[in-house]
């Protein structure tokens, strides 16, 4: 038979005002089961309970019904009160009568009618509570970081630098991301490589980070603290163990025309390759796909051709054989560091919601380019070795365009938001081209300068007040081919006028969107992500770097258009949670997580399919002689939240979420008939 | 209230991390309401299972009101969803059982809308009120006819 002690809180006149806290008291002493019931001033003042823990002990109470404020505030306090008294915390449950009942309402009878009732509910469902232990999984005090970004260049030193081993993965054969084919960058005018490339050799030399370039994450398995995770190693068709990184099978490969896409197109490179000159590690790859060996044996050739480069190696690393291995790391935490991509406007978008501007000419054009075009253009170790030359002839552009928002804030074109980095990159475009073409005239056709950031106003205006930019606000309309020029289309809204302007080039400043195959990552992760592919942080203010699965974190622009410092900022938030994490050996979660009953279930697993945590696994159920008797479902632990949709799934009612059982529940239903007084809410008035 | 006398009883489901919090915010903002619904809470609306309902009604609810996160914002990413989708098969049997489908309230209260749980609360009084007290059911039970199955328990 249950003991259940009562405790009715006035919350000083806050709910005794409206509800008489001694009759409540007093009604619910004569609900079976309540052994003892008082009411108290502050039952969340130490006194108070004092009150409580004394009559734990005296009155050999099985359980705790406070009847005060709402769970949310005070549940924690009484759970703590009741375990310092030997109880556990479980059996100590709130019936909230202040702001769901003496707050909300006036007639005092009422009231008090109504919070009985409410505390009856609670008396009925502690009852049935059972005590439940804190769950500990134990933590696998490593790290995932994918992508070798900047994001994830600098949450993997972070970590490394906490201690903690990191694993990272990045697809490209090098690590530096799209911050490495930055020229200068804004409001400081320093040096991209210059900034970056000690970072990248720190990452590749840090004796807690272990690099797999050339890869990418095949599968994801497990749960917060306990992820297991197949990586694949794309084959080099290179030993990377034999390789010293000396470069002469570059300079003996004869195929020199593919496109070089470090320098997004502009310049050329051979089969085999390293994507630029301090790339990180400095071991080359074989393109396949353009390599004459390979070509020769995908048409079926007799005999092997070209094979240049394996003589050109002194160390016998060229490895035509190797193909793709798939290795597993064990990890605690994973952050997702995946980066973006520039829209590109020629076309339609794979994506169909993404309708391409085919009106600006981008790759029938020569010389109409995107921003990271002009970015190699204007780089030191870019194709033209940092001049500014027209992509068609050659030509120094003496008149330049830059279009602001392409892609970006334009609805109609499938993209609602801003990329927010272009004001600011525009700016400096304008200025690395008025340094190095001294008669040139850039012209900007934008929307609005958002240029919100330290510094970030000042250096927008520098470009027009000292670099001699021309801004005109409105849009542009059409680009066409006009000789050697373009006829640029466009409208000045502050003039009320069309413009039309002859260019010698012409650079589009084009959205910012994740990278292809992102949903496709989101999804082996199972993180959300939003209708563009930008993955959903937990809570958009107070968990920027936390997604909605535990243990799953996200840094930089793959999770909305970021800058380099918001993208730092955010990887060394995302490097701080996951040192916290790993500062345990163990996680302590809340016990609230479903159970299945073997005896019971029949193994239809529609729970599996309700589940949003995939947190449903099928267990083997053997006899001694190790036949398989049936196959029945299984909560993980460490997975489960504790939401309960399997259990209102269940048609076998074999699932239940502890906390919150089917007996729990019905018995705070069937509650509803008692109303303490023969009293069925018909009271009379104040 | 009413010249008729009649105070109905209305039980309420709702979900720990949206309505229940909506409902907290009512009070703290001090929007005052009928007196009548009782809560009663849940993790998630995925949680409540049809039978809830019916047992309510069976053990002397007039009305019952059934509120979580809105689509999109679940604490619990897609409970909400299977709610909806098991509500609106259940909605179509609710007649079938011999309830008027006007004494069941479904709706979606954030933890921010507190005048719209008020707003819940008072019109789902005010139309239960209307229709006059539900006991199809108790008199079911007890005049024995259900052979003593309960549901669900």
């Amino acid at each position: 038979m249950s003991r259940i002690g009562v405790f009715v809180c006035h919350c000083g006149e806050n709910i005794a005002r409206t509800v008489d806290c001694a009759a409540v008291a007093k009604r619910l002493a004569e609900l079976p089961g309540v052994a003892h019931s008082v009411d108290y001033k502050y039952m969340c003042s130490d006194p108070g309970q004092a009150l409580i823990k004394q009559a734990i002990a005296e009155k050999g109470l099985t359980g705790v019904v406070v009847a005060a404020c709402s769970p949310h505030m005070h549940e924690k306090t009484f759970r703590r009160a009741v375990s310092g008294a030997g109880m556990n915390p479980h059996f100590c449950e709130m019936a909230n009568i202040r702001e769901h009942c003496s707050w909300i309402h006036e007639d005092r009878v009422k009231a008090t009618d109504k919070a009985t009732q409410l505390a009856s509910f609670i008396v009925e469902k502690v009852k049935r509570n059972r005590p439940l232990q804190p769950i500990h999984i134990p933590i696998e005090r490593r790290a995932l970081v994918i992508g070798g970004g900047i994001a994830g260049i600098q949450a993997s030193l972070d970590i490394a630098d906490g201690n903690r081993e990191v694993v990272l993965v990045e697809k490209e054969p090098s690590i530096g991301g799209h911050m490495s084919q930055l020229s200068e960058t804004f409001p400081t005018l320093d040096c991209s490589q210059c900034i970056l490339t000690p970072r990248m050799v720190e990452t590749y030399q840090h004796e807690r980070i272990r690099l797999h370039t050339y890869s990418e994450v095949e599968s994801v398995e497990g749960y917060i603290g306990n992820f297991t995770v197949r990586i694949r190693k794309k084959s080099r068709s290179i030993d990377e163990e034999k390789c010293n990184g000396c470069g002469a099978c570059i300079q003996a490969c004869p195929n020199r025309k593919s496109p070089n896409e470090f320098d997004t197109g502009l310049g050329k490179r051979t089969s085999v390759y390293v994507p630029f000159p301090q790339a990180v590690p400095n071991i080359p790859v074989i393109d396949r796909a353009s390599c004459l060996f390979f070509r020769g044996r995908a048409k079926g050739a007799k005999k092997d051709v070209c094979k240049k480069c394996e003589a050109a190696c002194g160390k016998g690393a060229i490895a035509f054989d190797r193909e793709d291995r798939i290795i597993e790391e064990k990890v605690g935490a994973i952050i997702i560091a995946t980066g973006y991509q520039l829209y590109s406007i020629g076309k339609e978008q794979a994506n169909s919601a993404f309708k391409g501007y085919g009106e600006y000419g981008y790759g029938t054009i020569p010389d109409v380019i995107d921003g990271l075009q002009f970015e190699r253009l204007a780089s030191a170790s870019g194709p033209t070795a940092g001049k500014i030359l027209r992509p068609s002839d050659g030509k120094e552009p003496k008149r330049i365009i830059f279009l602001q928002c392409i892609g970006s804030r334009d609805p109609a074109k499938g993209i609602q938001f801003c990329s927010k980095i272009c004001c600011m990159y525009v700016a400096k475009h304008t200025m690395l081209y008025k340094h190095k073409v001294h008669g040139g005239q850039a012209t900007v056709f934008f929307m609005d300068i958002r240029a919100a950031g330290k510094g970030y106003d000042e250096f927008s205006r520098r470009a027009i007040e000292e670099d001699g930019a021309r801004y005109i606000r409105g849009r542009v309309s059409k680009l066409e081919r006009d000789g050697e020029a373009i006829k640029v289309y466009g409208y000045d809204t502050l003039n009320g006028a069309p413009v039309v302007m002859d260019a010698d080039m012409v650079v589009l400043a084009t959205a910012m969107v994740p990278q292809t195959g992102i949903s496709t990552l989101a999804q082996k992760l199972s993180v959300s992500y939003d209708r563009y592919g930008f993955i959903n942080e937990a809570h958009p203010k107070l968990r920027p770097v936390e997604t909605n699965t535990a243990g799953i974190f996200v840094a930089g622009a793959c999770q909305a258009p970021r800058d380099i410092p918001d993208s730092v900022s955010m990887a060394s938030a995302a490097a701080a949670k996951v040192l916290g994490l790993f500062s345990n050996e163990k996680l302590e979660r809340e016990p609230s997580v479903a159970v299945v009953n073997r005896e019971l279930c029949t193994g239809c697993f529609h729970c599996q399919r309700v589940c949003p945590y995939g947190a449903i696994d099928r267990f083997e159920v053997k006899d001694r002689k190790d036949t398989l008797l049936k196959t029945v479902a299984e909560v993980n632990k460490g997975i489960c939240q504790g939401c309960g949709t399997c259990q209102a799934t269940c048609p076998s009612k074999s699932v239940e979420l502890e906390g919150f059982t089917d007996e729990q529940v019905f018995a705070e239903i069937n509650a509803l008939e008692w109303t303490g007084q023969g009293n069925s809410g018909e009271g009379g008035r104040r | 209230m009413t010249s008729t006398g009649f105070e109905p009883k209305i039980a309420a489901f709702v979900c720990n991390w949206c309505t229940y919090t909506g409902a907290d915010l009512a009070g703290t903002s001090r929007i005052q309401m009928a007196t009548n619904v009782r809560i009663i809470r849940l993790p998630c609306t995925g949680r409540i299972d049809p039978l809830f309902i019916i047992k309510a009604f069976e053990r002397g609810a007039d009305g019952v009101i059934v509120s979580g996160c809105h689509p999109a914002d679940c604490h619990y990413t897609a409970g909400n969803y299977h709610a909806r989708r098991r509500f609106t098969l259940f909605n179509d049997f609710i007649e079938f059982l011999g309830i008027d489908s006007r004494r069941i309230t479904f709706s979606w209260v954030s933890a921010s809308e507190g005048q719209k749980w008020a707003d819940i609360v008072n019109d789902t009084t005010a139309r239960v009120r209307e229709l006059g007290p539900f006991s199809g059911y108790r008199d079911l039970v007890r005049s024995g006819l259900t052979g003593g199955q309960d549901a669900g328990t």
